[in-house]
């Protein structure tokens, strides 16, 4: 199969303390049609991996390594360079949708903003692109002209998948989009993600702490530990044949639904 | 008393609990609302069992604990502790009552006092209730942190000095060091990583055994819920769909909302096995 991104030997410290690594050595492919998820717990370094592709790092935090998006090296692209593929070659969601949308534009308008950016419509497409895209991702379209606060968090969360699909990118990262949303809603969600993923052949990159979310949406799994990969493989392989010391712990860890499982927590000094 | 009459001694009964709240919307035009918080809701907790209330966001289950402990007034209802009934209940023999329910937050960061160490965090709760004198309760003080699985050395520490499932071990040792009867724990583990969650849960069920407690566990969680609760109870929009033992709501749901939950279950079919 054909890669869509490359990610050779990345590494992610802070410019003032150069010797603190934050993300260590990680290389991994994406292809389309498939979902990775990269799981880890808080500070394993699963969002700045995510962000470096992005190129959207804090200014303070300093990236090496190679990315390749369809055999081009993008890793040395200038800001203003990196702006023609955001949106429209890679498209990012995140955790809370309320804290990422304008409160004053109606969703329609910030639907809008997200095609002008790269697409040249006139207003009657534009309007019907909207209205289709609000369809994709199952807005009825009297809600148009609605405000973020008159949304759910389910609701909002779809604005933003709509954003990030108007522009058919074919890379869509994904970090804990439904971290924040109830169960329900959260399993909607998902079903959503993965059935766009599946129609547009999108390469998925999703970033979850949960290994209940990774069995419903994975096709490939990263594990991540303080800054590097210890565990890669198919969600099969690393869900029941885990190698790696750490999976094998993390899973003991997470309460499954049969309630059957004896929870045994970590010993965290046995990795370090 | 045999172990068998502790298991069956009734705790709390909550009969016909409601509380609604107004909503007001509109800047011109003004447009009130009312929400039924707890809609006839009613439910009892024996001596030494975890009743778990699952349920989406708005569902209630943080408005029942907070008027469980008396921090919100009902608007209608009976609230009866150890067969007293709180609710036309003197102040004074009030305060002495509430000594027995504690609480456990959600939020560890939010939840302790920053200017405060961690050695006055714990002494407040022995002081306002005039427990011990000095030396006993600076005895039950570093007793509690050792429960807890920290140090001595950590009471002269600021929350700030300790991680997310520290402070909550901490609240823990905070609400035990009064030795209630019963402790609410509104969500106290969904802030934290799955591995300090297992440290926390395995805590939780470790004290109440030493300790005899009973828990009120609330979570939007169905598979931690699954590990703490001998029974449920299911809300949805202020009022109780169904209640009854964790294997029976499990196994065989009869409302629709929960059926349509626990389908919601991320990774539900899968069995997490590690040899």
């Amino acid at each position: 199969m054909k890669k869509i991104l490359e990610v050779k030997h990345l590494k992610v410290s802070p410019i003032n303390e150069p010797r603190k690594v934050l993300v260590n050595d990680v290389s991994f492919d994406l292809y389309p049609g498939r979902t990775t998820c990269i799981v880890g717990e808080s500070g394993s370094g699963k969002s700045l991996t995510a962000l470096s592709i992005m190129k959207l790092l804090s200014s303070q935090l300093k990236q090496t390594g190679d990315i390749y998006f369809e055999g081009k090296n993008i890793s040395q692209l200038s800001n203003v360079e990196m702006r023609s593929f955001r949106g429209k070659s890679m498209a990012m969601i995140f955790q809370e949708p309320m804290t990422s949308l304008n409160p004053v534009i109606s969703i329609g308008d910030q639907i809008k903003e997200a095609l002008n950016v790269h697409l040249d419509l006139d207003k009657k497409h534009l309007n019907k692109k909207v209205v289709s895209l609000l369809k994709e991702v199952g807005i009825p379209d009297d809600r148009i002209s609605s405000y973020p606060d008159e949304l759910s968090g389910g609701q909002r969360q779809r604005i933003m998948i709509a954003m990030s699909i108007a522009c058919e990118p074919s890379i869509l990262i994904a970090d804990e989009p439904t971290t924040a949303l109830d169960v329900t809603v959260q399993a909607q969600i998902l079903k959503l993600l993965s059935n766009l993923k599946e129609k547009r052949q999108m390469a998925m990159l999703f970033i979850t702490h949960d290994f209940g979310v990774v069995e419903e949406i994975a096709d490939d799994v990263i594990v991540m530990y303080q800054g590097q990969i210890v565990e890669k493989g198919t969600v099969k392989e690393v869900l029941k044949k885990p190698k790696h010391a750490y999976t094998k712990a993390l899973l003991q860890c997470v309460p499954d639904a049969k309630g059957i499982k004896k929870l045994k927590p970590i010993q965290h000094r046995a990795f370090v | 008393m045999t172990s068998k009459n502790i298991k069956n001694e009734m705790l709390l009964e909550a009969k016909g609990l409601y509380k609604t709240y107004t909503q007001t919307s509109g800047f011109f035009v003004r447009r009130q609302k009312t929400i039924k918080a707890l809609n006839n809701v009613s439910l009892s907790i024996k001596k030494g069992e975890t009743l778990a209330i699952v349920g989406e966001s708005g569902s209630g289950k943080s408005t029942l604990a907070r008027c469980l402990l008396q921090l919100l007034s009902l608007d209608e209802g009976e609230l009866f502790f150890k067969g007293k009934n709180l609710t036309t209940l003197k102040v004074e023999d009030k305060k002495h009552l509430k000594r027995h329910i504690q609480m456990v937050f959600q939020d560890p960061y939010a939840s302790l006092n920053p200017r405060m160490k961690i050695g006055e965090i714990l002494e407040e709760g022995l002081l306002i209730h005039g427990l011990g004198d000095k030396i006993s309760r600076d005895k039950k003080i570093r007793d509690m942190i050792k429960k807890v699985g920290l140090e001595v050395a950590d009471l002269t520490k600021y929350p700030h000095q300790f991680s997310g499932g520290q402070r909550q071990r901490i609240g823990i040792a905070r609400a035990l060091i009064v030795e209630p009867e019963l402790v609410i724990c509104d969500e106290p583990v969904s802030a934290l990583d799955v591995s300090i969650q297992a440290q926390i849960l395995l805590l939780l069920k470790e004290l109440q055994k030493e300790f005899h407690l009973s828990y009120l566990f609330i979570s939007h969680d169905l598979r931690v819920v699954r590990h703490m609760a001998d029974r449920i109870v299911v809300m949805h929009q202020g009022k109780i769909v169904e209640q009854g033992s964790t294997k029976i709501i499990y196994e065989k749901p009869q409302a629709n909302y929960t059926r349509e939950l626990l389908n919601a279950i991320p990774g539900k079919h899968f069995k997490f096995k590690v040899s």
